[in-house]
């Protein structure tokens, strides 16, 4: 009997123990950042995969359990999340994780944004009044949200702070490497002209200096026409685009059309972790989308 | 005397001059404030055309942000029509509907909710002929402050605007726990917390008309507990107590609670594809000298007012499926409902306003009780990101209705009222939608009415996000 309450007291130990810090991530990208910095010490779970649009994911009851349990929600932010997280995160039930206390984190917020809009009118589309939510795609930007993160992570969880600072350190050495050979080999792709499905990649084009030529969609969040592509087919004589990006989640037949009738390379870029196989985090997103993009101008 | 007088002129004269040097301030400073802003949209878009003319790659130093708020991460980066103004949507609602002209509308076998107001009174939007405009929906809401967010629902139509929902709702209780206050959609069953803008069909289904009256949903003035349990597979628990005014409860001058709700839901996701919410559901609530006409035996019509208490059970499931759970382009909603309503009390028997003389069971106290049941199910395919196609049955069965001595002069149908619904609707974009839908309405007994609605919803402003 004895023996039973003894193990059983070391079983409660062990519990005590091992309670991460769980962390709900809206977005792979940022999940992935959360693994990078929180290591073992955190338990992140993705609300969405790379295959899913995130402006249009449902406040399903799998993501109210899981945000119940949580003690750090980030976010995107800049209202990419407006169709479904505040929603989440009021019936989740959990105080912690509300707008404005310490486990509520928005990546967007720590940035400077592209694209923030002079007049907010749904006649232009589903445009995000915040600016630009697509982020993550220039790595300059990860890095500032990488510092707001760590701090946060030794904020929620301060006992474990200087492993998250350790972990920050160790990332950004990394991460800072990996820009200046990014940087050194995305050269060639230096006033490369595009077409983008939607404006998921500004960040990444403004960083490389590429030239964004036109959207598939006519309007942020409305599906591309064919009146918007013939548009642009006919726009592609006077100033031609060298390939069409899209996204793992975005359909493929816009840009194939596109291709098909000019013959410029559709090019499906990872758009964050786990969009394409070699995408595994966030080195591997951008090892893969640099390469993608190098292959599509040789 | 004149002292005084001088004092008081004095006096009035140094506050007429501080009003004025208060006002001109003001003034300065509001000048000053136009002219921040101004500067600071000028800064903004300098910044921004600056961002998008730089071609170089390299890093170069970060613009300073334009609000330093911006930087806090732990706040949504807001947009500059925010503010503190609570955040408004309108929601736009109107069709054309084309079905048989019937004086009294209603469902066979079932008391009407309608109450006295039957006919053209108890006709609202939904149920007219030709063209009409349904309530028009003004929805206010905000955080109050870290601990409770409010909203509001008032809804509009021809010269009467009622309070469609108003409470407030915690923030910071933790736990789980969430509070509601005020008048809300019940928590019970699947559709009743949706608003008809978010509705798959052009209406509500017959269950819900039988069970709630026209409106389709219960909404009650009082409080809501949950829970959320914290655990991977949705669970959640809820109870509610209120005033109970509605139908099938009657409201009444008392003290303490006229409703009582519970309800339990789980749900989860199979695979990445499929998610699901199944719950349970039980409504009890009393009703005083709750009134109906009836076609009588002996005479033509005959009123009929019930004392005593109804209990409604309800039992939900939804299922939803799209490819790797990315319904934008894609996706597949099953929805099924299935109640059972139990009434047990007194009948009165009376005559109706205005009728030329005393009906023949007037003041005839029986006993009364009731056991009826009821489902739909429809599955709701979204085969593009603009077009989705719906099909609905549903059935009711009116049951054991027991009406005691009163038998003999009420007509007591025994029916199973039927309807089949084919929707397919289009949306330009989340906001607006316009849909058509033929439906077979067997609810009255010796109907058939083939119905047709073109309908348009739309909403402007900021609209939130939907419940699962």
């Amino acid at each position: 009997m004895r023996h039973f309450v003894f193990s059983l007291f070391t079983l409660l130990l062990a519990c005590g123990a091992q309670a991460e810090l769980r962390v709900f991530a809206t977005v792979p990208e940022w999940a992935a950042l959360a693994r990078e910095l929180g290591g073992d010490r955190v338990k992140v779970y993705s609300a969405t995969s790379a295959f899913q649009d995130p402006h249009r994911i449902e406040a399903k009851p799998s993501l109210l359990a899981q945000a119940r349990q949580a003690n750090l929600v980030v976010a995107a932010g800049a209202e990419l999340e407006v169709g479904w997280l505040p929603l989440v995160l009021r019936d989740s039930g959990n105080a912690a994780i509300q707008p404005g206390r310490p486990g509520y984190f928005e990546a967007a917020a720590c940035v400077d944004r592209l694209e923030v809009p002079s007049v907010v009118d749904r006649a232009h589309g589903d445009v995000h009044a915040a600016g630009n939510p697509h982020i993550h795609l220039d790595p300059h930007r990860v890095q500032k949200v990488a510092e707001a993160l760590a701090a946060r992570l030794a904020e929620v969880d301060a006992p474990n702070a200087a492993t998250y600072q350790a972990n920050l350190k160790a990332f950004s050495g990394k991460w800072q490497a990996a820009i200046a050979r990014w940087e050194r080999e995305g050269a060639p792709l230096k006033g490369v002209g595009v077409l983008v499905h939607h404006a998921s990649f500004t960040y990444l084009t403004h960083w490389l200096g590429m030239k964004e030529l036109g959207t598939l969609e006519p309007k942020p969040g409305i599906e591309p026409t064919s009146g918007q592509l013939s548009g642009l087919l006919a726009r592609q004589q006077a100033a031609p685009a060298r390939m069409v990006l899209r996204t793992a989640y975005n359909p493929e037949g816009p840009s194939q059309w596109i291709a098909g009738k000019s013959g410029t390379p559709a090019v499906l870029l990872p758009y964050t972790v786990g969009g394409t196989p070699a995408a595994k985090d966030l080195v591997g997103l951008f090892d893969d989308t640099l390469q993608r993009l190098l292959q599509a101008v040789r | 005397m004149q002292k005084r007088i001088a004092m008081a002129a004095m006096l009035a004269a140094t506050f007429g001059a501080q009003a004025a040097d208060h006002s001109e301030l003001a003034a300065i400073r509001a000048q000053i404030d136009d002219m921040k802003r101004a500067y600071e949209q000028r800064i903004a878009a300098l910044e921004q055309k600056l961002a998008q003319a730089e071609s170089r790659p390299a890093a170069k130093p970060a613009p300073a942000t334009v609000q330093s708020e911006r930087t806090d991460s732990r706040r949504p980066a807001a947009g500059p029509a925010s503010g503190f103004n609570p955040e408004v949507s309108l929601i736009l609602q109107g069709q054309y509907k084309n079905m048989k002209d019937v004086p009294e509308r209603g469902i066979t076998g079932f008391w009407p909710a309608g109450g006295h107001d039957h006919g053209e009174g108890a006709i609202e939007g939904i149920s007219k002929r030709g063209f009409s405009v349904d309530h028009t929906e003004l929805v206010l809401a905000a955080n109050i402050d870290p601990y409770w967010r409010g909203q509001a629902i008032i809804a509009a139509i021809d010269g009467t605007a009622e309070v469609e929902e108003a409470w407030f709702q915690s923030l910071g209780l933790g736990h789980g726990i969430g509070l509601k206050g005020g008048r809300f959609r019940s928590g019970i069953g699947y559709l009743n917390e949706q608003h008809p803008h978010m509705w798959d069909f052009a209406d509500a289904p017959l269950m819900y008309r039988a069970l709630f009256g026209n409106h389709g949903s219960y909404t009650n003035d009082g409080v809501q507990l949950k829970w959320l349990a914290p655990t991977d597979t949705f669970i959640e628990l809820g109870a509610e107590m209120g005033r109970g005014a509605n139908f099938p409860g009657t409201d009444r001058n008392k003290n303490g609670s006229g409703a009582a709700a519970v309800f339990a839901h789980v749900g989860g996701e199979v695979g990445v594809s499929n998610s699901w919410r199944a719950g349970v559901s039980y409504l009890t609530t009393q009703a005083k000298s709750r009134a109906a006409h009836f076609a009588g035996t002996v005479d033509d019509e005959v009123e009929g007012l019930f004392d005593g208490r109804s209990q409604n059970f309800i039992a939900d499931l939804v299922w939803k499926w799209a490819p790797n759970g990315n319904p934008k382009y894609q996706n597949f909603k099953f929805q099924t409902e299935y109640f059972q309503r139990r009434e047990k009390g007194d009948l009165t028997c009376a005559t109706p306003e205005g009728a030329a003389a005393t009906v023949a069971c007037d003041g005839m106290l029986s006993a009364y009780r009731t056991r009826q049941s009821g489902w739909y199910a429809q599955g709701v395919y979204q085969f593009t990101p603009n077009w989705r196609a719906g099909l609905r049955y549903e059935q009711l069965d009116s049951g054991r209705r027991d009406f005691g001595d009163n038998a003999a002069y009420l007509v007591v149908d025994s029916y199973r009222p039927k309807k089949a619904s084919a929707m397919i609707d289009y949306s330009w974009s989340e906001f607006s939608r316009v849909r058509l839908q033929y439906a077979q309405d067997k609810s009255m007994f010796g109907i058939t009415d083939n119905q047709v609605t073109v309908q348009y919803i739309m909403s402007l402003g900021a609209h939130g996000a939907h419940k699962f």
